[in-house]
């Protein structure tokens, strides 16, 4: 309605934040284009309208912008990204702009990068799995097409090889898949390894390769993650994929948000995040989902670090209340040499029940995956209590589950980088681990199915 | 004058909008907010400033948008065609609305017309409560229509048969009286008096029915962290409570996981009545990506939804998942408006706003003289299991029962995760009276019984953890095998068994009379000389899978399994 219309009046510079004074039409949250006296094109969201005052967040952030010579055009829609198929072996920087040297990617629609809550009662029950072909993920925490399920790890855990590794080799059994991976925050090493190890599948026209680097402008981060979901659901929703969403790191994403708070002046909450946190990843994690009636799905996997390992922190809490489960990382077992360095008995995925099993997987992949945790816990008790009173005082069946929970380690848990396993292969490993125990150990695996081994 | 004035937007920030020249507004009056028509509420008026807070997304308001005041405050509209759908925060039905909510795409019901059948007849001089007719058509549950709180006189043109959903069906003392009605969700629906006499709401988890029951009419807080399996227990009790309407809320939660709630309830049978669970069930969904301000909303809707059915006479609950989303909302909104914040950055009011909808929960005799109860189940999502933050601190001063969820019973796949030691329910002595009343003289005797085994249990496991179990005396491992075939055999009960999802009270008391039993048996052993490992290595599995073999009333094969169990245990002497 608006567009055209400059206004110069900026009467304030504070953090990312620019206050135009004497503008009229402006609505909220809309996009705007951000001229410098420099010639530089800038662009920005409105935060807050106030009679003739307009709060704009820079995208690009404020530095060597002046108050004198900076003109605003608010273009009276949201920011918005071309849509389709055309993102389909692109790489581009955080705000969508390419960055490998090709033209700007054209979509035969626009959409706000915000999209819309999905309506709950068009929800399908997510029922089918994605095959990462990690054992550690597909046997316990099976990866369920239309799950929100993040990956909480630690500072130095080697989270972004596992997210890559993911994201270059996962299936959904035949159907049409890709990836759209978001790189939020990420170091210039880490980017360069996620577009090196990511090569082959964005050559296959499989990989929206999304990276926003840590010295990009702060803002540039909260839009990277709705850039990513708005081109996945298009994919999907639309064309009929199913598509896989890795954001990493959303920790930085969390720190991007607070950090335009304070700026604006926002009571913080929790360790001064600001208090719609939650809300924030919310409108971001639900966007995952299946819709009845249309054939693809979007999977939501976002890794974050728990800064100091603590998963009561802000960010992995509020994330574990929204996503359908986690995947931990244990510093033990990264220091035990194990890649990668799940924790069995913390991770969860709470829409495995209906994922996996049969029809889905293996009809033996239940039975196994339960008996595989409840073992693993025994296992647990048993290290504490030989702690305590020492191997010696362990009796066999103790000392079976010791060695029960090695082999775990050693032959289904351990697996080399870039190594993909079939499914067969995994639940065959769990197999030939789990008979290391006395066959009276393994009482939630049915008769007929002990019978046949 | 009487036409409405429009007034216009002067501010915008998120949910929050200020408005100018609007006029003679009254707080929490709704206003439509630019061309789209977002509904607001007024939240607070200064100087003729008026603001706002948005229940949908204002992208694109700006100031200059007019702002049209509805002359009422926030209100649902009421009527039959509640029971078996899903709507959001503001009482529209999701079911008719598009697969993305954009704002503005106005949500319709569709204009069914219901059968009427009238009880009264014209002439008849009628009070506020009494019934005027029931609607024929409106599903299991038989839909009653009755005077309006504050409407009585002499019933005149009164409707019979089919009629339109916004039909005047009678007027009562010249006033018209709707099929549907209009009611402001704030406030609560007036009754004549609250009942004192307490039964108990049988919520089909042993846990609860046996440790920490409610009577009808109480509220009940479920604090647990994430994972800890809060809202599969929310939805075993929407499930399988003995209630006639149960209203589920969730409020800021996962869409997934709605959407599964509404598949199994369309799914199950209702033990009770042999119709689908839906068809006693109203659901309002405002998953976490919904807009923010309908959620504080949502909650509000809901209550009187179930007040509106406890007015016909019924038993309705109402099940809020969770009540942390909606306790943020009030937060996310003082923040934008500058109020003070207080622990957290909560307002000062939230005690008091945590206290009012609590309260809505009670037994009462209606208006018409029939009796009615509403149950309140609120899920608090404390942020890092942290039970002493707000939300969870002050919900646990205005509820008679806290079934607090133990993150290790979570990780050590005990479901449902009520733990015994932090849990508490100030309804269970009178419960216990009922009980006796009512041909179970036992009952207070066997709850204090299995309180004190799980607790010295608990006491002996802290202590056999630090110096070895080998170290205890032979009566206190008695004690802790005890704790622990109370654990398995009683109170685990999975969500997914065909048999055990919901209990009964004869079959909980059975097991844990068998339990008993079989623990006295072991403690006489060891008492007369059996070596305690012997006892400990006996084969209890029989006891422990009983709990999924027993259909809810088959107190016979538990009293069988019961007996071959200590005959097993005599034979090692």
């Amino acid at each position: 309605m608006t567009g055209g219309v400059e206004f110069t009046g900026v009467r304030e510079l504070r953090g990312p934040l620019v206050v135009v004074a004497d503008v009229t039409g402006v609505g909220w949250d809309e996009f705007v284009r951000i001229r410098l006296s420099s010639g530089e094109l800038r662009h920005g969201l409105v935060l807050e309208v106030d009679h003739d005052l307009a709060v704009v967040q820079v995208l690009e952030g404020t530095a060597g912008m002046s108050c004198a010579g900076t003109a605003l055009e608010f273009t009276g829609s949201p920011f918005g990204i071309p849509v389709g198929t055309g993102w389909l072996g692109r790489v581009c920087g955080g705000r969508g702009q390419p960055i490998d040297g090709g033209p700007p990617v054209f979509g035969t629609r626009r959409e706000p990068v915000t999209g819309a809550p999905l309506n709950p009662t068009w929800r399908e029950p997510p029922a089918e799995p994605v095959l990462t072909g990690v054992s550690a993920i597909d046997a316990l925490t099976t990866l369920v097409r239309g799950q929100k399920l993040p990956l909480f790890s630690l500072p130095g855990l080697p989270h972004l090889e596992l997210a890559t590794q993911i994201a270059a080799q996962s299936t959904v059994g035949g159907a049409q898949f890709c990836v759209v991976f978001a790189g939020i925050g990420l170091t210039h090493a880490d980017a360069a390894f996620a577009r090196d190890a990511l090569e082959e599948r964005s050559a296959a026209g499989e990989l929206v390769l999304l990276l926003n680097t840590a010295d990009d402008p702060v803002v540039e981060r909260i839009l990277t993650p709705r850039i990513a979901l708005t081109v996945a659901e298009e994919l999907a929703f639309r064309g009929g994929r199913h598509v896989l969403v890795v954001m990493t790191d959303m920790t930085s994403y969390a720190e991007a948000l607070r950090e335009v708070s304070a700026a604006r002046g926002e009571i913080p909450a929790r360790r001064s995040y600001p208090g719609y946190l939650y809300s924030d990843l919310a409108s971001l994690f639900e966007r995952c989902g299946r819709i009845r009636g249309r054939p693809g799905s979007v999977t939501v996997l976002p890794v974050l670090t728990m800064p100091g390992g603590d998963i009561t922190h802000p960010v992995p809490d509020l994330t574990g209340y929204i996503t359908e489960g986690q995947i931990v990382f244990s510093a033990e077992a990264h220091a035990r040499g194990v890649y990668p360095p799940v924790a069995p008995l913390a991770s969860l995925s709470r829409l495995m029940r209906n994922g996996a099993g049969a029809g889905r997987t293996r009809a033996d992949h239940l039975d196994v995956a339960a008996q595989l945790l409840a073992a693993l816990a025994r296992a647990q008790q048993v290290r504490d209590l030989a702690e305590l009173i020492g191997l010696s005082g362990l009796s066999r069946t103790d000392r079976a589950y010791l060695e029960f929970e090695e082999a775990f380690r050693g032959e289904l848990l351990g697996q080399r980088r870039g190594e993909t396993r079939s499914l067969d292969d995994t639940l065959e490993r769990a197999w030939r681990v789990l008979l290391r125990l006395p066959r009276s150990e393994l009482a939630m695996l049915p008769t007929a199915l002990l019978e046949q081994r | 004058m009487g036409a409405v004035t429009a007034g216009r937007v002067v501010r915008v920030a998120g949910p929050l909008v200020e408005v100018r020249d609007i006029g003679p507004v009254a707080m929490h009056d709704l206003v439509t907010l630019g061309p789209s028509a977002i509904p607001g509420e007024v939240v607070a008026i200064r100087d003729g400033l008026v603001s706002l807070q948005a229940y949908e997304y204002t992208g694109g308001l700006g100031p200059g948008a007019a702002a049209v005041p509805a002359g009422r405050p926030l209100s649902v509209r009421l009527g039959p065609g509640l029971l078996g759908r899903v709507f959001d925060g503001l009482l529209r039905p999701l079911s008719s609305a598009p697969a993305f909510l954009r704002p503005g795409a106005a949500i319709k019901d569709g204009d069914q017309a219901w059968y009427f059948e009238a009880r009264v007849s014209e002439g008849d001089a009628v009070r506020p409560g009494q019934l005027l007719g029931v609607v024929a058509d409106a599903g299991a549950l038989e839909h009653r229509v009755l005077v309006p709180p504050g409407t009585s006189g002499v019933v005149e043109c009164l409707a019979d048969g089919k009629c339109a959903a916004d039909a005047v069906i009678a007027t009562v003392g010249g006033v018209p009286v709707g099929l549907c009605a209009d009611w402001p969700v704030r406030v609560p629906r007036p009754y004549r008096v609250r009942r004192t006499a307490v039964e108990p709401l049988r919520t089909g988890q042993r846990v609860v029915d046996l440790l920490f029951p409610i009577a009808r009419g109480s509220a009940a807080a479920v604090p647990g962290g994430f994972g800890t399996g809060k809202t599969v227990l929310l939805q075993q009790l929407a499930k399988w409570c003995d209630a006639d309407v149960i209203v589920y809320i969730g409020c800021g939660e996962r869409g997934n996981e709605l959407a599964e709630v509404v598949a199994e309830l369309f799914e199950l049978t209702d033990p009770r009545t042999g119709g689908r669970l839906a068809d006693r069930t109203v659901v309002i969904a405002n998953t976490s990506n919904m807009p923010m301000m309908a959620r504080e909303a949502s909650i509000y809707t809901g209550v009187a939804v179930a007040e509106f059915y406890r007015d016909m006479g019924y038993h309705a609950v109402v099940i809020a998942d969770s009540t942390s989303r909606w306790a943020e909302a009030l937060r996310e909104f003082a923040s934008r408006t500058g109020a003070l914040p207080a622990e957290e950055g909560y307002p000062a009011d939230l005690a008091s706003a945590l206290a009012a909808f609590y309260e809505r929960a009670g037994s009462v005799e209606t208006l018409g003289g029939s009796s009615g109860s509403v149950t309140i189940i609120g899920a608090v999502s404390p942020p890092g299991g942290d039970m002493t933050e707000p939300v969870t601190a002050h919900t646990e001063r205005f509820v008679r029962a806290r079934w607090t969820l133990d993150r290790d019973l979570a990780y050590s796949r005990h479901y449902p995760a009520v733990s015994w030691s932090s849990s508490f329910s100030r309804d269970a002595p009178a419960i216990g009276s009922h009980h006796v009343r009512e041909n179970d003289p036992n009952w207070p005797a066997r709850r204090d019984r299995v309180i004190a085994l799980l607790a010295e249990a608990d006491r002996l496991a802290a202590l056999a953890e630090l110096v070895g179990a080998a170290t205890l005396s032979a009566p206190e491992r008695v004690v802790l095998l005890g704790g622990r075939l109370l654990r398995d055999g009683v109170l685990q009960q999975s969500a997914l068994s065909t048999v055990d999802a919901s209990g009964g009270d004869e079959k909980a008391a059975a097991l844990v009379e068998a339990v008993l039993a079989v623990v006295d048996e072991c403690r006489r052993l060891v008492g007369a000389g059996v070596a305690v490992e012997d006892v400990e290595e006996f084969d209890f599995t029989e006891l422990v899978r009983l709990r999924e073999r027993a259909g809810p009333r088959d107190v016979e094969l538990i009293g069988r399994s019961r007996d071959a169990v200590l005959a097993g245990l005599r034979r090692l002497t």
